[in-house]
């Protein structure tokens, strides 16, 4: 890496630490002296470094060199929606009136607070056409996890307890089948057609009185918009189920369709994603999710009402905000409402941006996605050769039979200071390179991806080493992850001489 | 109060005044975001690289009735009058900075050094993916690595994951892993639990069919069916019990005992670990990171070594590289969803590194000195409080026992009247608790109430009764 951290990373914090070293000084007492409890009652030792303020902050800056990230590298990592992340969005999270406020304290002393989360449960219903809204998730997989036990719940209220299986594509995420599981489903899981939609014959077959519902995720992580989607909805409503959308990939339709209308009934967003807040090195996140009337009263608490004293037609300088819990709440999912700073970061964006903002993210998105493709679909095997959204997925078989697979081809692109692609997944397409270049970032990047794409075909068949043997510039080339998982070594330990 | 007005998208604020909605107006013209680099006439020559026209052309399999629908949201703004709109909405809230606070209850206001922030909002961190490929992330990894050694360190246990949401999320990750582990569906949990991660705990158990029952935290009636027993220590009231006893009597049926315990408590209490205790849990918010309306915040998760498979999220495991350096990667994937599937050990993928990481700096930071400092002064503070208000006529402590930063008081009026006081004096008073113990108010004490706060609250709490 060129610019490799001059301050030592390669000991770990208890190794650093030298007895009587401090790394904050804090105030003395002011009260009268309380006894101390029974001696019995205390800790004999703990273990905790002893390193001063700069050796702190020292480690950590170098630490931080070591990470390849948005603001310093392109990173296409497909389906993860590695956009830029607005810096004024973290500065009004950080707003005393903000950060500095107890979850607890009476709704009549956060009233800003409560009338932002209902403005963006608002906002979040306007985009996705599903109305009602729970912010209250934590993460994408968190808000699957309620959106499933929604369903269970609908399903149980009108005396169903048939409706015992979920079915999932089989180019899902994995945390579709396992919410699904947590949530005391069956999975099972249904195949694509040829032309990466769901396969409508494999949908028929499972459309009985034992399914609760469908997860499918839109556009699908395959980059393709289902163009079976509406028959899909019909098909699981006419069998008495629910269709659920994994929101992941929200980037593509921002502004362009709406899933209520589609006939989803229920959906979560990944606001780390779609909505531009940091992903700091894996979240934290917030996956609100967002229904319909049908599943409205099952919602997670809490969510936020308004009240317009005497309904005085309108003018809302008088609304009060406050927490309440849907009808037939399926249950309370986290210890409070939500990652709140989350959710300022995701409001912030949707105000700087407005209706308008929204179309120019998808197009631009979508835009983009086609511009890679287009540039690399000579050299990279397309599987499915249309239109993608806002990300292209290739195979890299052909390179795979010239003798270099897809994750060497992944691992050399760190050379050229990219971050890889998603790698793998969709689990049905082989030597999978899933590639998202978002909007936010400048064609000038984009067309030096492409060359490094080009290059590194090129490499494979000139020197195939040079790409087997990738990364040579990185803090480490490659980990050996078998004895990582046969032997586990996952935490500091005390050196025995 | 019923959900059905949050249907009508509250847009709020004037849509007057933006040169971005202005150019709205005319539905023609262009808007240009600050966060999107191509112009006009660099998706003109993209579009005709791709041999399209028009961008709506990239959406042509969306079927035509359902493509472009209205979209009624308020108009762009500028980041000046973004900067306002949001400085408005956040004064309209009370921070806990602005005056006495005693309110805890599973947040807590505590000092935060100043290089948290700084380190944390370094776009290195902040920007970053889940740590997937090793090579591009090893200050991540390496990151969590240091995390999950100085939580065993600080819980006395064996090994710790990368973190969990929160730590009413963590408990009931928990609680379903005893049931993995035991192959039981019963989950017992102990009446002194916070109640919201009593309910979490429940909505978490109901779908998998697995039952769940309180019991007194004296009398444990807890039988052979049990997966696991689940505690507080301190309790939700403040108070430390006997967790050996517990530890026992769970395992004297076989069952696991799983505990949500207090970092900050911690840092002179007996860690859990100390006890035998099986799965520990614990907010990491009180560890350097920012109350915020409730967050976000990290869980903190711990085990013994012998349960590692059954473990929920990420484990960095350090290894060596192809040259015999030492690195870190993500381990034991094979129990995560992304493997696994719906035979995971949870659904937990995106997790709260960042707070892991604040977490981190925090312990680093304070270390072994500034933990026990911290532990004393809020002990110290609390202390004093609670024996300056159980002079006061009407008042007295529901509870004798040990306690640590919080206590219940009971009070000679409604803990609703006594706070709405207390507010009115620029305090924000305690948890109203009377639907537990009667007159019951939950205070909490730390190291940034000085004396004359304790004061000023001891005072306002005399004229009440």
């Amino acid at each position: 890496m060129a610019n490799r951290p001059t301050r030592d990373t390669s000991r770990l914090l208890m190794d650093q630490s030298v007895p009587g070293r401090v790394g904050v000084v804090l105030p003395e007492s002011d009260v009268p002296f309380q006894q101390l409890p029974d001696g019995s009652l205390l800790r004999a030792e703990l273990d905790l470094p002893e390193v001063s303020e700069p050796e702190v902050v020292n480690y950590f800056t170098a630490l931080s060199q070591l990470n390849f990230s948005i603001d310093t590298n392109f990173y296409p990592l497909g389906s993860c929606t590695m956009k830029y992340n607005p810096k004024i969005n973290d500065e009004v999270a950080f707003l005393p009136g903000f950060a500095g406020i107890h979850p607890l304290q009476p709704a009549e002393q956060s009233q800003g607070a409560l009338e932002l989360l209902y403005r963006l449960q608002g906002f979040l219903g306007e985009i996705t056409g599903l109305n009602a809204v729970s912010l209250a998730t934590l993460a994408g997989a968190h808000g699957e996890f309620a959106g499933m036990l929604m369903i269970r719940a609908y399903h149980l209220a009108k005396g169903d307890t048939a409706r015992r299986k979920v079915a999932i594509p089989d180019s899902a995420h994995g945390t579709n089948p396992a919410s699904a599981a947590m949530a005391g489903f069956e999975v099972v899981e249904l195949a694509s057609d040829e032309n990466g939609n769901v396969d409508m014959e494999a949908l028929q077959e499972v459309a009985g009185p034992d399914l609760a519902g469908v997860m499918i995720t839109l556009p699908s992580t395959l980059g393709l918009f289902d163009t079976n989607i509406v028959d899909v909805c019909a098909v699981v409503h006419e069998a008495g189920g629910l269709v659920y959308g994994d929101g992941a990939n929200m980037n593509a339709l921002l502004g362009r369709v709406k899933l209520g209308e589609l006939g989803f009934d229920v959906a979560h967003l990944n606001l780390h994603k779609t909505f531009s807040t940091p992903h700091g090195g894996g979240g934290p996140g917030a996956g609100p999710v967002c229904v319909g009337d049908t599943l409205a009263p099952f919602l997670p608490a809490p969510v936020v009402v308004s009240d317009i004293p005497g309904n005085n037609g309108g003018t809302d300088d008088n609304t009060t905000y406050a927490l309440a819990e849907p009808e037939n709440t399926i249950g309370k999912m986290s210890g409070f409402h939500g990652n709140f700073g989350v959710l300022v970061r995701a409001y912030t964006y949707i105000r700087t941006l407005g209706a308008d903002g929204m179309r120019e993210i998808s197009g631009n998105a979508v835009l983009n996605a086609n511009y890679v493709m287009q540039g690399l679909k000579d050299a990279y095997h397309l599987p499915y050769d249309r239109t993608c959204m806002h990300e292209a997925v290739f195979s890299a078989d052909w390179q795979k039979s010239r003798g270099v697979s897809g994750l060497e081809i992944a691992k050399r692109l760190l050379d050229y200071g990219f971050h890889s692609p998603t790698l793998y997944f969709p689990m049905i397409v082989p030597e999978a390179l899933m590639i998202e270049p978002t909007e936010s970032e400048t064609l000038e990047t984009l067309d030096s991806f492409i060359q490094a794409m080009r290059d590194i075909d090129r490499e494979v068949t000139e020197n195939p080493d040079l790409v087997r043997h990738a990364p040579h510039t990185t803090p480490v080339s490659r980990l050996d992850e078998a004895t990582a998982a046969r032997q586990p070594d996952l935490r500091w330990k005390r050196q025995t001489s | 109060m019923t959900i059905s007005r949050q249907l009508h998208p509250q847009t709020g604020q004037s849509e007057t005044g933006t040169s971005g909605s202005g150019l709205t107006v005319t539905g023609k013209a262009h808007f240009q975001s600050h966060y999107i680099p191509n112009t006009l006439d660099e998706q003109k020559k993209v579009l005709s690289a791709i041999g399209l026209s028009s961008i709506d052309e990239l959406f042509h399999d969306i079927p035509e009735s359902f493509r472009n629908p209205s979209l009624n949201l308020p108009g762009p703004l500028s980041e000046l009058e973004i900067q306002q709109e949001l400085t408005a909405l956040a004064s309209r809230n009370r921070s806990l900075n602005s005056g006495p606070s005693f309110l805890g209850a599973g947040s807590y206001h505590h000092f935060i050094p100043a290089i948290v922030k700084a380190l944390v909002t370094r776009g290195e961190f902040l920007t970053a993916y889940t740590p997937y490929q090793a090579e591009a992330s090893q200050g991540t990894l390496q990151v969590i690595f240091e995390f999950q050694s100085l939580v065993c360190n600080l819980f006395g246990m064996e090994v710790a994951n990368a973190g969990m949401y929160d730590n009413a999320t963590a408990l009931a990750e928990g609680a379903l892993m005893a049931c993995r582990v035991t192959k039981r569906n019963k989950v017992v949990l102990s009446q002194t639990l916070s109640p919201a991660y009593e309910q979490v705990i429940r909505t978490y158990c109901q779908a998998q069919g697995i039952e769940t029952t309180t019991a007194s935290p004296e009398y444990l009636n807890i039988d052979d069916e049990a997966a696991c027993l689940v505690v507080q220590y301190p309790n939700f009231f403040g108070y430390i019990e006997d967790l050996g006893a517990q530890s026992e009597t769970a395992h004297d049926h076989g069952a696991l005992i799983v505990v949500s315990t207090d970092t900050t408590a911690l840092g002179m209490f007996n860690p859990p670990g100390h006890f035998g205790v099986d799965i520990v849990t614990a907010e990491g918010q009180p560890l350097g990171i920012p109350a915020s309306f409730g967050g976000p915040y990290v869980g903190l998760f711990a085990t013994k070594e012998e349960y590692i498979r059954q473990m929920p999220s990420r484990l960095s495991g350090r290894t060596v590289d192809s040259n015999g350096n030492t690195g870190y990667v993500l381990t034991l994937q094979t129990r995560e969803q992304h493997i696994r599937r719906e035979r995971a050990t949870s659904n937990i993928c995106t997790n709260e590194a960042l707070y892991a990481l604040a977490a981190t700096v925090y312990l680093a930071a304070m270390g072994k000195q500034g933990m026990r400092q911290v532990a004393e002064l809020c002990y110290q503070k609390a202390h004093y409080a609670a024996a300056k208000i159980a002079e006061l006529p009407g008042y007295s402590l529901a509870i004798n026992g040990t306690f640590f930063q919080e206590f219940l008081v009971k009070c000679p009026t409604s803990p609703v009247e006594v706070n709405r006081r207390l507010l009115e004096r620029g305090i924000l008073g305690g948890l109203d608790v009377s639907d537990k113990i009667p007159s019951g108010l939950l205070l909490c004490v730390t190291e940034m109430n000085s004396r004359d706060n304790i004061d000023a609250l001891v005072s306002a709490l005399s004229e009440v009764s």
